[in-house]
């Protein structure tokens, strides 16, 4: 099944923007076989000195996983080289757990009987006070994808509270049209992520049955549309675990970043690294995307794009966090909760979306940087609106 | 022998610009003194004045602070960041980084020129890092730059003096210090750049990224240093691809203009040819 950028697919209310994105990056899919790479094709790409889709493809390949060490080495100094030892540390603040959408991995599904809660404007004030207070600089809004809880003004809301705390306000907020984005850019916020999930449409469209989310090639099309609406960096990602082969996925979440930057080469780049963790709804762990394979996905961004930035989840362990900003990573979350009303416990909390593997705070995370000959960057952002 | 580094209306003795933002801050310290270093560029969006990690706790008194606008895609957003570093106190002088290109990260020279006219009105003294173009740089200096800061290489390369020639022209035809800035990888090529005539060097990730920081940035002050010398000694000529006969070519062309044409010097008795 191939789902094309045409109006047939949209809900009335959903822009078209007619792009070539996507159909680039599923045909780039179609001809995407990690099998046939061997050692060699790895070892050409280690010895890149600018990496093109083919080299990416061979460094998410089988062949790559016998040369994680040589891989982990280049992409070490890549890292360094574009970020010297700097890691820009953030939190993410859960606004609302209102959803639309019946993702069948998400703890905020709406069929889920979870507790549901969603900040009024001085619970949203107190939670951002109680955040920055811990010295952080750079925050990301989120909230579960519901339009009729979670509206634009709502959001918008939110981003003007962060505004009087935070340099950086990043979104990871249910899609919208380029005139939404503009209407939140306007209100401060510069970063937009939106995880595709899985870029396989047969896949995709087992996994979200019901609600806007349903729509591929809307979700598809967001970091565009942000783009268009004036932001000025964007954010991918992939759930991995979701499609049966992590590496198409990856090699399609890479691709979307690569093509969109070609054609905004101003838009900063940046990856998220989700893989299936448990929670409410799904308990046994997802064993299919395992932790070298993880740290594989990320070097392979590295090294592919070079620039951009790499975020680590709280998902995954301490240990690993730490592993990878010392190779590939250079944002880390500290002190995160992703429980409504978490930061400050302004009233019952309503229940988060996954479970938390690496739950130390602010000072530690800072701490464990440091003790790696690593530097926390607390603010590297100046509004052009001040 | 006076020899002073001239930007605007200060004088600085060393040449090596060092900037900041790559390694550790604690390290700040020992790699300014090491170096010699008396300009020291910073980010102003890395300036977290009065909160966590903040650079500017870490910059000894005596340095000069040269904060950069990057971040800035346009000359408004420049001139808003050069705004914010004169409200910190960093002073007037700013190297304007004014960049539309998330991969290579290279300057848009076109904006850059804007962004110099708008902070030369505004009274600050700015020193453009750009893509080494004449023209451009001719167009900076009219409106109003104190430095030129061409890039060797892409920023964070190493891979040193990629457009030497182009530097070279504008160390020729431009009235006004040219700093090279980026893509300098080592020592050696500090040297280099030195000796072509460039005013002062400015590194960060080559000293960032060796194995001991503080010692790299020793290396670097020598080879800055050493360049300079070798500049102001006049360098010899460098021979191309052949070696040069040390007899002149020209030696049969009499010694004096009356020479030419003049009687003739009776002919050679022992000369096998005679005409």
């Amino acid at each position: 099944m191939r789902t094309r950028a045409d109006r047939a697919d949209l809900l009335p209310w959903m822009e078209h923007i007619g792009t070539d994105v996507m159909d680039k990056v599923l045909d780039a899919d179609s001809r995407f076989d990690p099998s046939r790479y061997d050692e060699g094709d790895v070892r050409r790409a280690l010895g890149s000195e600018r990496l093109g889709p083919e080299d990416f493809g061979a460094l998410l390949s089988p062949a790559a996983e016998g040369m994680i060490e040589d891989i982990a080495k280049k992409a070490k100094t890549v890292t360094r080289d574009h970020f010297g030892n700097s890691v820009t540390m953030f939190t993410p603040i859960y606004t609302s757990n209102y959803c639309d959408n019946s993702c069948r991995y998400c703890g905020f599904n709406r069929n889920n009987d979870i507790l549901r809660a969603r900040l009024d404007p001085d619970e949203v004030e107190t939670e951002m006070r109680s955040i920055a207070s811990t010295g952080l600089t750079d925050i990301l809004i989120l909230t579960g994808e519901s339009r009729s809880f979670s509206d634009l003004e709502y959001i918008g809301m939110c981003v003007e509270s962060a505004k009087r705390h935070f340099s950086s306000i990043g979104m990871e907020v249910y899609p919208v049209n380029s005139d939404e984005y503009r209407f939140l850019h306007e209100r401060g916020a510069d970063y937009v992520t939106v995880f595709q999930e899985t870029y396989d449409p047969e896949t995709y469209a087992s996994f979200h049955p019901a609600g806007p989310k349903r729509v591929f090639s809307y979700r598809f099309n967001a970091q565009e549309r942000a783009l268009m609406g004036g932001m000025r960096g964007v954010g991918f990602a992939a759930l991995l675990g979701l499609r049966n082969d992590w590496r198409k996925d990856a090699f399609c979440c890479g691709m979307h970043a690569y093509l969109l930057q070609r054609k905004y080469p101003h838009a900063e780049i940046a990856f998220s690294l989700p893989r299936l963790r448990p929670c409410s709804a799904h308990k046994e762990d997802d064993v299919s995307v395992s932790e070298r394979n993880l740290l594989q996905v990320a070097m392979a961004y590295r090294l592919f794009m070079p620039f951009a930035s790499e975020t680590i989840s709280t998902r995954e362990l301490p240990r690993f966090r730490d592993g990878i900003v010392n190779i590939c990573a250079t944002k880390i979350s500290a002190g995160s909760s992703v429980e409504i009303g978490g930061h400050s416990d302004v009233k019952d909390k309503g229940d988060g979306q996954f479970e938390l593997s690496d739950t130390r705070s602010v000072e530690e995370v800072r701490d464990a940087l440091i003790g790696m000959g690593l530097q926390p960057v607390f603010n590297d952002y100046v509004r052009s609106d001040r | 022998m006076q020899d002073d580094l001239v930007i605007g209306s200060k004088r600085f003795k060393s040449r090596f610009i060092l900037g900041s933002g790559k390694f550790s801050l604690e390290m700040t310290d020992k790699v300014i003194r090491n170096g010699g270093v008396e300009i020291a560029t910073l980010a102003v969006r890395r300036v977290n004045s009065g909160g966590r990690e903040n650079v500017l706790d870490y910059m000894p008194k005596e340095v000069t602070l040269l904060p950069n606008t990057s971040g800035a895609r346009n000359a408004e957003e420049a001139l808003t960041i050069a705004r914010l570093a004169r409200e910190l106190g960093c002073g007037d002088m700013i190297k304007i980084e004014v960049v539309r290109d998330s991969r290579y990260l290279l300057p848009d020279n076109a904006e850059t020129v804007k962004a110099v006219k708008l902070l030369a009105d505004d009274g600050f003294v700015p020193m453009p890092y750009m893509m080494p173009d004449l023209s451009a740089a001719r167009s900076m200096a009219d409106a109003g730059a104190a430095a030129i800061m061409p890039l060797a290489a892409p920023i964070g390369s190493n891979r040193g003096l990629l457009t030497k020639d182009f530097i070279k022209m504008m160390v020729e035809e431009i009235d006004l210090p040219i700093i090279v800035d980026a893509g300098i990888g080592r020592p050696s090529q500090a040297c280099e750049a030195m000796e072509m005539g460039c005013a002062a060097v400015m590194a960060n990730t080559a000293i960032a990224t060796a194995s001991d920081v503080p010692a790299m940035a020793s290396a670097f002050k020598m080879a800055i240093e050493a360049g300079r010398m070798a500049y102001l000694s006049g360098p010899g000529r460098v021979l191309e691809d052949r070696g040069e006969a040390s007899s002149p070519l020209t030696g049969f062309l009499g010694e004096r203009d009356e020479d030419e044409g003049g009687p003739r010097r009776p002919a050679p008795v022992d000369g096998a040819h005679r005409d």
